[in-house]
């Protein structure tokens, strides 16, 4: 990993060991220095290098809600807001602990999209009637209830390894 | 009524305390009221939906009885729904309602 004037360049064997991590967090710097044939003491260092930098934001459990009996409902809500009002709109519903995502859209208006989890439809409405749709800047809101979940992933630019290649070659050239 | 009472009926709310129509779970109109006034107002503005959505779910007789502190209103409100408008109709039992008992106020202050 290289940084040069705050920015940050990754090498192909810090890629290797994102994608190792991002599979399993939990492996030793042992298993995936021998994985990638490189010493644990390199997995050591550029991980931390990695960690101080920000690259790696922290490790965490991905958790099956629906296994430990939890009977939360999820929504996305789509907050349209006055465009200088936006910014600060979506920093407020960053801090409210049930929105798990928040990102800002411009399709005909200025769109701020949430994704909020909550115990029940009544405490949704509560949340949003009480502590979104009062913010300043905001229109109006459209909340969609998810019934049914086929697939939740984290992005990965590691899923295609054709990518990592790619990466190397260019560096390369 | 007393002077203080109807005062506080009448008076205009921080943004906090307004009354913001929704036509089901989440789903802002963008229309609020901050006053008794502005509510009356905006019964006829908002769409049936919201009514219907708000009436039902006892919206209308939280926010009087809590926030107007109208206990006399609440009681008004839930006698109409206890009669199950919907429709026009309920628009027009509800504002009505509304600007009567408005009418009552301001005569008695």
């Amino acid at each position: 990993m290289k940084v040069k004037d705050n920015a940050i360049t990754l090498d192909a064997t810090d890629l290797k060991i994102l994608d190792a991590l991002q599979n399993d967090a939990r492996q030793t710097y042992t298993v995936i220095g021998k994985r990638l044939g490189i010493a644990h003491s390199t997995v050591y260092d550029r991980m931390k290098r990695m960690e101080r930098y920000g690259v790696i934001k922290k490790y965490t459990a991905i958790i099956d809600i629906d296994k430990i009996g939890a009977k939360n409902i999820t929504a996305l809500m789509t907050v349209f807001t006055d465009p200088k009002e936006s910014e600060r709109v979506a920093k407020k519903l960053c801090e409210a602990p049930q929105v798990l995502e928040v990102y800002t859209s411009l399709s005909e208006e200025l769109q701020i999209i949430a994704k909020v989890v909550a115990e029940n439809q009544e405490s949704l409405h509560i949340f949003i009637a009480n502590s979104v749709a009062p913010l300043p800047g905001v229109l109006r809101i459209r909340t969609s209830m998810i019934t049914k979940k086929f697939k939740e992933s984290q992005l990965s630019m590691f899923n295609n390894p054709k990518k990592l290649t790619y990466v190397k070659q260019k560096k390369n050239e | 009524m007393k002077e203080e009472k109807t005062s506080r009926i009448l008076r205009t709310l921080p943004s906090e305390k307004a009354f913001y129509f929704f036509t089901s779970i989440g789903n802002y109109t963008g229309e609020r009221a901050i006053s008794f006034k502005e509510f009356m107002d905006k019964i006829n503005q908002v769409t049936v939906k919201s009514l219907e959505f708000h009436l039902y779910r006892g919206d209308f007789e939280k926010w009087i009885a809590e926030t107007l502190e109208d206990q006399e209103l609440k009681r008004k409100i839930a006698n109409l729904r206890n009669r199950n408008y919907s429709g026009t109709a309920l628009k027009e039992q509800l504002y009505k309602t509304l600007t009567m008992h408005y009418q009552k106020i301001i005569s008695k202050s």
